[in-house]
């Protein structure tokens, strides 16, 4: 009786962060690097009176994804927002660097999957947050001149927000559900700032009709469109780890191309059923309302396709 | 002699001063401020339509613009008073009296209105209680109304949202009193007539819809596995103890996460078709799980809910709907039906004392009422039997018998701790301190601990029907009041001596384990989860997407 | 932010061989704890740090219930709480202790 898309769990949406990982790897293979019991905390929260975490909402490690090592970085959501902050910044850009330089030894991985969860810079730790996003930024463009493709995961309650939706558009593949929003500025940000006839930031069919995971996979800001049970995110994220494109010049290339191409097709319009209409999608104002059965069979019947990255 | 017709040609004067603003029975939204001039005296009671839900805004702004000096001591009557145009009228001399039921988000503006003596308080209503007075000594003389729509002889279509609109026009048009309707569009024929138009005098096409406010709609998002446990305990120490087929839920998390727990953890304990089949309900959301498993029979409501309209014409074997297909809603009769035909009502409350008096008051606001206390007392002219309402009544006299009458199952849902910390349970409630400052006679009390039943926490179930003084009510009470200052001030021989008796029982007695309390037992988990349990039907306001 | 150090004395040590467990999360109205299997015997310390201030004897008075009920000797809770309820802060204890006992 219960219908079969709700029975299917667990909802990545719902998961913490290291019940993400364990369902996304192989049994009993992840590995943590600086774990809870090592005690790096956030050294600054004590100051403003908040309870520090133990991985200051960032895990890191490896373990195995179809019996191939991968490295994987997962935020907490639900902890200051998993925020980029002074040491879970440091502890992302440590396992990227560590990546690239284990690559082709025999501690090399196949991939690096990067679980974001975020809203951005941690206001408490605003100068080492951003440092931590330009680091991240780079070290990740290392590992994908290393030759080893980072996937993205977007699913959770925080989105990838401000400096995560910058580190998201330089993964080489990017993973989303309905659920899932990236952008760089966060709807209370636009609202405060330019008022509320701009974006309506408690209006949140069009928050998502904005940020979501399917206006994101129509017009090419993910690559794939995943159902929001962890068991579909694993699927894709094992498929996208063969389906990077290489890090070139000529990649480079075709990314600005695509991006420009898209502002030039759609860079006026003020909502996205109009990108739709104009893209030619027969009822754009469903698209956020279909299941997600029909949503992917869309994507696969128009062939949406989005190559560069 | 005297004349015994005065209020007719009262009535008369005024219908012909409100004439030449008027085209027949349409009047202009241009109009609308000076037609409400003629008809409305100083002095009068008005009722401004104020539901629940349903708000007659566009008239309310109207009045507010009436000059005080040609218009004021109005005697407002009206259940709802949510829109900061009702508090107008007080602020600006228009209106002096109130008699109310419910404010909502106007309960800190009324307390200072009170306080500043801006408003003179007649007296804070149960719905039914005011409904009654309509029709003894609180009659309007002037009801503005709204509807979805109406034809120009004023029959009126009010569309799934009907709510207290027969009540009001009643009393008002079979009284020599006016009836003024806003309706969202004059169209030539209505769908339904939900109130005759020979009932309606005046109607005006207002420039907006009127606004109807989703209060009913619980995110399962938001369900913790607290209140999960809390509903597991429930269900299995209530539900499947005295198997109350009809039933009124209250509006808060605890009781959506039982709603949400029937197809899961309620199948599991082979209650469907048992307990919970026919309700006097407001469509909520988180009831569609139920109801697309075969759980409930029937439903009568005393409002809509913004979202449901679809899903509810689509069920009209479960759901009241017109010859139209759309919901038909009426807060007095579904009020009446929580009050005499339901063996259980399930609510939340903020406080409770150790009486087991509950009150949601804070000492800055007053909420009003609302329906729960109809819904969470013993009807004493009930005469019917079921067998739940009889093992309650036998429990409470200790023993069967043919003058021993049953009671309603009165159940409060409390988590120990509140927002910010703060214990759910007091030595004294808050009201007191409230009706101290304002002079009143009567604390607002929500219920009565004399009809409460049982108090549900974290903790187990207190019940107070085999409670036999006021010492094991307080102790029962105090032992289930968890780790706030009335629950470690217990006294833990007597609270293991109740315990063994029963009138305490923990999860641990019920077979409850709290480590299996999670989201995952949940039928829904999400609002889109509930979308596609409705195949669609249900289409949820765009505060409450995350889509 | 107040930290406090609660320490008991449990019935038995906690059975299993799991060293270290983490259950939870610092979200609102949550906490996370660490446990270690660094305490001799039947001693049990949970050091607590908190974002609600007064409430030790709550704390004091959970931990003694937990302690009674569960027998963690030898186990060293370290928690960092955001606002959670008593109800909340013994099933995350319960939820820790059966995660360790049953740990390889």
């Amino acid at each position: 009786m219960i219908p079969e898309e709700i029975v299917r769990s667990p909802s990545w949406y719902e998961s913490s962060a290291r019940n993400r990982i364990t369902g996304l790897l192989d049994a009993e293979t992840f590995r943590e690097i600086l774990g809870p019991a090592e005690r790096v905390m956030s050294p600054h929260l004590e100051l403003f009176d908040l309870p520090p975490a133990f991985d200051d909402g960032v895990i890191v490690g490896r373990g195995q994804l179809d019996g191939k090592p991968v490295a994987i970085i997962a935020q907490e959501g639900q902890f200051m927002g998993g925020t980029f902050a002074e040491v879970s910044g440091a502890k992302i850009v440590g396992l990227l660097r560590a990546v690239t330089a284990s690559a082709g030894t025999p501690d090399g991985v196949s991939a690096v999957l990067l679980l974001l969860d975020t809203g951005g810079v941690r206001l408490q730790e605003a100068n080492a947050g951003e440092l931590a996003v330009s680091e991240t930024v780079r070290a990740l463009l290392g590992v994908r001149a290393a030759g080893i493709p980072v996937v993205a995961l977007v699913g959770g309650r925080a989105g990838a927000f401000g400096g995560g939706g910058i580190v998201t558009a330089c993964c080489s593949h990017v993973v989303i559900s309905e659920q899932g929003r990236i952008s760089v500025t966060g709807p209370e940000v636009i609202e405060t700032n330019k008022g509320a006839e701009e974006f309506d930031s408690r209006d949140r069919a069009l928050v998502w009709r904005i940020t979501g995971g399917r206006s994101r996979v129509l017009l090419g800001g993910a690559d794939s469109y995943v159902k929001g049970d962890v068991a579909s995110f694993r699927a894709a994220a094992a498929r996208s780890r063969n389906a990077a494109p290489p890090f070139t010049l000529e990649t480079m290339a075709a990314e600005q191309d695509r991006l420009e191409k898209r502002l030039s097709s759609y860079g006026d319009c003020r909502d996205t059923p109009e990108i739709w209409a104009r893209a030619g999608l027969a009822d754009p104002a469903s698209v956020p309302d279909i299941d997600d059965d029909a949503f992917l069979a869309l994507l696969s019947e128009r062939e949406i396709k989005h190559d560069a990255r | 002699m005297r004349d015994w017709t005065r209020q007719k040609t009262e009535r008369a004067t005024r219908m012909d001063a409100a004439a030449p603003f008027a085209d027949g029975k349409v009047v202009a939204a241009d109009n609308a401020t000076d037609m409400l001039r003629r008809v409305i005296k100083s002095g009068d009671r008005v009722c401004l339509e104020g539901d629940n839900q349903k708000q007659a805004d566009f008239l309310a702004s109207c009045l507010a613009q009436v000059d005080p000096a040609d218009i004021h001591d109005l005697h407002i009557v009206q259940s709802g008073l949510v829109l900061p145009e009702h508090l107008d009228l007080f602020r600006l001399g228009i209106a002096k009296k109130l008699d109310f039921s419910y404010s909502g988000p106007q309960s800190g503006a009324i307390a200072r209105a009170l306080d500043q003596g801006k408003i003179e308080l007649g007296a804070i209503h149960t719905y039914i209680e005011l409904f009654a007075r309509y029709y003894v000594d609180l009659t309007p003389n002037v009801a503005l109304i709204a509807g979805v729509c109406a034809d120009r002889d004023g029959n009126l279509y009010t569309g799934p949202n009907t709510e207290d609109t027969p009540t009001i026009v009643e009393a008002t048009a079979y009284k020599s009193g006016v009836v003024i309707a806003q309706v969202n569009k004059i169209v030539d024929k209505v769908p339904r007539v939900d109130i005759p138009g020979d009932q309606i005098d005046f109607v005006v096409e207002a420039p907006r819809p009127f606004y109807v406010e989703p209060l009913f709609t619980r995110d399962p998002g938001a369900v913790t596995d607290s209140q999960i446990l809390m509903a597991m305990i429930a269900l299995k120490g209530i539900y499947a103890e005295y198997r109350p087929k009809r039933l009124n839920h209250g509006i808060g998390f605890a009781t959506a996460a039982i709603e949400l727990l029937l197809p899961t953890y309620g199948e599991k304990l082979g209650l469907r078709g048992e307990v919970a089949t026919h309700w006097a309900l407001n469509p909520h959301p988180t009831l569609i799980p139920a109801i697309e498993s075969g759980w409930v029979e029937q439903i009568h409501c005393f409002g809509s809910e913004v979202g449901m309209d679809r899903y509810m014409s689509a069920r009209p074997d479960v759901y009241f709907t017109g010859k139209d297909g759309t919901l038909r809603s009426n807060r007095l009769m579904c009020q009446n039906a929580g009050l005499y035909a339901c063996d259980m009502f399930i609510g939340s409350t903020l406080q409770i004392d150790l009486a087991g008096n509950s009150s949601t008051v804070t000492p800055d606001r007053i909420a009003g009422f609302g329906g729960a206390p109809n819904m969470g007392s013993d009807a004493h002219g009930r005469r019917h039997v079921s067998d739940a309402w009889l093992k309650a009544g036998r429990e409470a006299a200790g023993g069967a018998g043919p003058l021993v009458r049953g009671r309603k199952l009165v159940v409060q849902m409390v988590e120990t701790f509140g927002e910010g910390m703060k214990p759910a349970f007091v030595e004294e409630l808050d009201s007191l301190a409230l009706a101290r400052k304002l002079n009143m006679e009567l604390a607002p009390v929500m219920i009565f601990g004399d009809d409460v039943t049982h108090i549900v926490t974290e903790e187990g179930i207190a019940n107070l029907l085999l409670c036999r003084n006021a010492d094991d009510v307080e102790q029962a009470i105090r032992g289930v009041a968890g780790y706030t200052p009335v629950g470690m001030a217990r006294d833990r021989a007597k609270v293991e001596a109740l315990r063994q008796r029963g009138v305490i029982r923990r999860p641990e007695d019920l077979g409850v384990d709290p480590m299996e309390a999670n989201r995952n037992l949940l039928a829904a988990r999400s609002i889109r989860d509930l979308v596609t349990w409705s195949d669609g039907l249900y289409s949820p306001p765009s505060k409450f997407r995350n889509w | 932010m107040e930290t406090f150090t609660i320490r008991a004395r449990a019935r038995a040590p906690l059975p299993g061989t799991g060293r270290q467990a983490i259950v939870g999360v610092v979200a609102s109205g949550n906490l996370e704890i660490l446990l270690e299997r660094s305490e001799t015997d039947n001693d049990v310390v949970v050091d607590v740090a908190t974002s609600a201030r007064g409430f030790r004897a709550v704390w004091e008075a959970v931990v003694a219930d937990f302690v009674t009920r569960s027998s963690p000797g030898g186990v060293r809770f370290s928690i960092h709480d955001n606002g959670a309820r008593p109800d909340t802060v013994t099933l995350r204890l319960l939820q820790g202790v059966k995660l360790l006992e049953t740990q390889p």
